[in-house]
């Protein structure tokens, strides 16, 4: 404060008694150490870090996040621990059970009850039993490990093909990001559904799996339906981020770091991957419900997991055949798909709350 | 300015004639030419500021960016310290020429700390050999842009925009420039800071000796700031002058219509003062006139105007207007 000013202050005429003005000679000056006090600064968080932060106040993501991890782990713990198998016919004793199809949960059949009225001991059928006599609870798991790993591989495929694509496309731009754009138009327009139905076809005739075991397990329609999801589903990622991409290159940190002489490689390196790599998070998190949910689609009309390799769709479409009288087989997988493709929607609609740097400043 | 050899050691950039011009697509196959800037000349002497102010639309921030081979220009030559820049010669002219951007939140990396934002023309340049070095470096530019060093860690989105400017001014400071293009470098911040910015700069050029082309459109902040302030309408710098005698003494009549228009705070002045208004709107770009682009909106305007486009003509003193009528 310049001398002239402090004399302003105290030489303040003084006004009435009743006036409201302070009285400045009340006042002492704050010492160093009292205005250091005011120097509190909050916490410096990292861009992460409070991306998670916001994410763990979404009452709604962190519960997706609870019943995501409940159903992986069941999916893992509950084979171990169920002692019947996805394709096993229920025994007792050593003898196949024939009357033990179609049972409601928690339901004994008939030799189980003499068994256990014998002094046997089994583990009880907690969704109750299919049409041939199959533990369902352990078939409903099964079926949601099949489906989960469909979606999650089919996000993985569709993340990396349209990454690459999109990225290409949007940094080169021109000609090479018109004729890019134009083929995923092309692809964009063809009808997927059709598409997927002609292709398992097409594919169950050309692929030959027996080389392979793993393969052979997984089946035509499992390997067919991947196909797919690469060939067709990952127009909408690329497009994606190409857009990011495009956006991104018009801010003037881009600018900012060409004129500072950056090369290409550190602007794509330390400005555009850096700034678009949440948005690409996200979409693939987005991703994965809906290819759960066209895998069960199209188990549903049969042209998905090979049986006896039980997948929710699969099991919904079976159930279809008895819906009047045994419903809680329909109504089991179908809440399953509803839990995961739910849980991820809300995870995603959560990740993006908390990283989209659209949302904040 | 014709005479180049002269000029080397007078000026320390020189425009001569820059073009920039834009295609743009009308219909399916046409493309215009989008004429941002149309000839534009002028010169800036070692650690002089040169003021570019105009209208939206009128290719100030074109002729920054032209200047620094952000664009490659269509047409005319920038001669930086009486070397030619093109493609070749600018990597290492980068070192030297700089620029501070408007926007103070789309300049900034979201994602870096300040300590990375500042340190980047360090890296690229590598202009230390230890950590410890481009540390001391960082904080020392940071020190004399008047931000604590405790801010180092922090990312853009931590500041205010006053500080998010002062980080984009060091980054420009950070190779030691002797150029800096400020291209509206104070417009998107509030009154108060504005001038804490400003003076700033001006503390900066005394103390480092840089020179400025300062582009901005209110004439208050350029007449405070600029040696020279340069006018441009449509692509074409219209009057060039010495600040004070371009304010007191205007030729060209959009340079007296914008001085006219310059909020003054005694209002009893204001109240007699006459403001020139202009009618019509500013041209398109794609369709300009013929001859001197403003002649549209000019009372002045005769028919020679519509013929002719007139240059830059000296009035004395450095006073250079590109006017046939004043």
């Amino acid at each position: 404060m310049s001398d002239a000013m402090k004399k302003d202050i105290d030489t303040m005429p003084k006004k009435s008694p009743l006036s409201f003005q302070i009285d400045l000679k009340k006042f002492e000056k704050a010492t160093d150490e009292e205005k250091k006090q005011q120097d509190v600064m909050s916490e410096s968080v990292s861009f992460f870090r409070d991306g998670m932060r916001k994410l763990m106040k979404n009452p709604l993501a962190v519960g997706s996040i609870i019943v995501l991890i409940l159903i992986i782990g069941s999916i893992l713990i509950v084979p171990h621990v169920v002692p019947y198998g996805y394709s096993e016919i229920i025994t007792v004793d050593g003898k196949r059970d024939k009357t033990a199809a179609n049972m409601a949960p928690f339901e004994w059949s008939e030799k189980e009850q003499e068994y256990i009225d014998a002094g046997g001991e089994l583990f009880p059928h907690i969704m109750g039993t299919d049409e041939l006599g199959r533990d369902y609870f352990v078939r409903v798991i099964y079926g949601t490990r099949v489906s989960l790993t469909v979606g999650l591989f089919a996000a993985i495929i569709v993340l990396i093909i349209g990454v690459i694509y999109g990225s290409i496309s949007g940094y080169f731009g021109g000609t090479v990001d018109l004729i890019m754009m134009r083929i995923v138009d092309i692809i964009y327009s063809l009808p997927d559904m059709l598409m997927v139905v002609l292709l398992s076809v097409v594919l169950r005739e050309i692929l030959n799996v027996d080389a392979f075991p793993l393969l052979q397990k997984l089946g035509t329609n499992m390997i067919s339906l991947f196909l797919v999801f690469a060939l067709l589903y990952w127009t909408g990622m690329a497009r994606m981020v190409r857009g990011q991409i495009l956006t991104i290159k018009q801010n003037e940190y881009v600018l900012a770091a060409r004129v500072g002489g950056a090369k290409s490689g550190r602007i794509i390196r330390k400005h555009i991957l850096p700034n678009c790599i949440s948005v690409i998070i996200i979409a693939a998190a987005l991703q994965i419900p809906s290819a759960i949910f066209t895998e069960s689609f199209l188990s549903f009309i049969g042209l998905g997991v090979q049986a006896p390799m039980p997948s929710l769709g699969s099991l919904a479409n079976a159930a279809r055949a008895g819906i009047t009288e045994y419903s809680y087989k329909l109504i089991f997988p179908a809440v399953m798909i509803c839990l995961i493709t739910l849980a991820f929607n809300l995870l995603g609609d959560g990740l993006r709350d908390a990283f989209d740097p659209k949302l904040r400043r | 300015m014709s005479n180049e050899t002269a000029s080397k050691n007078e000026y320390l950039v020189e425009v001569n004639n820059l073009q920039q011009y834009f295609p743009i697509k009308v219909g399916l196959f046409k493309s215009l030419p989008l004429k941002a800037v149309d000839g534009v000349s002028f010169a800036i002497r070692p650690g002089e500021t040169l003021g570019l102010v105009g209208e939206s639309g009128c290719g100030k921030t074109t002729v920054g960016r032209s200047l620094l081979r952000l664009y490659a220009p269509t047409g005319g030559e920038v001669f930086f310290d009486g070397e030619k820049v093109d493609e070749k010669s600018i990597g290492h002219m980068r070192k030297q020429m700089q620029m501070v951007f408007q926007d103070p939140y789309s300049s900034l990396n979201p994602r870096m700390t300040v300590e990375d934002i500042i340190g980047e023309p360090l890296d690229v340049h590598k202009l230390y050999q230890t950590r410890g070095e481009r540390r001391d470096r960082i904080l020392q530019l940071m020190e004399l842009v008047g931000l604590n060093a405790e801010h180092a860690t922090r990312y853009a989105h931590e500041f205010s925009g006053g500080q998010r400017q002062r980080i984009g001014i060091a980054r420009a400071l950070a190779t030691n420039p002797r150029f800096i293009v400020c291209d509206e470098a104070v417009s998107a911040l509030d009154v108060s800071i504005q001038a804490q910015v400003i003076n700033m700069f001006e503390e900066l050029q005394e103390k480092l000796g840089v020179a400025y082309l300062f582009i901005a459109h209110d004439l208050l902040v350029v007449h405070h700031i600029s040696d020279r302030i340069a006018v441009m309408y449509l692509g074409r710098i219209v009057e060039i002058a010495d600040s004070n005698e371009l304010n007191d003494n205007p030729i060209h009549p959009y340079t007296q219509s914008l001085l006219s228009a310059v909020p003054y705070p005694d209002p009893k002045m204001a109240k007699e003062r006459q403001r020139i208004v202009l009618e019509g709107d500013v041209p398109s770009p794609l369709h300009m006139p013929s001859g001197c682009a403003f002649r549209t909106r000019c009372k002045y305007a005769t028919e020679r105007c519509a013929k002719e486009c007139p240059t830059l003509t000296d009035r004395g003193n450095g006073h250079q207007v590109a006017c046939w009528n004043k």
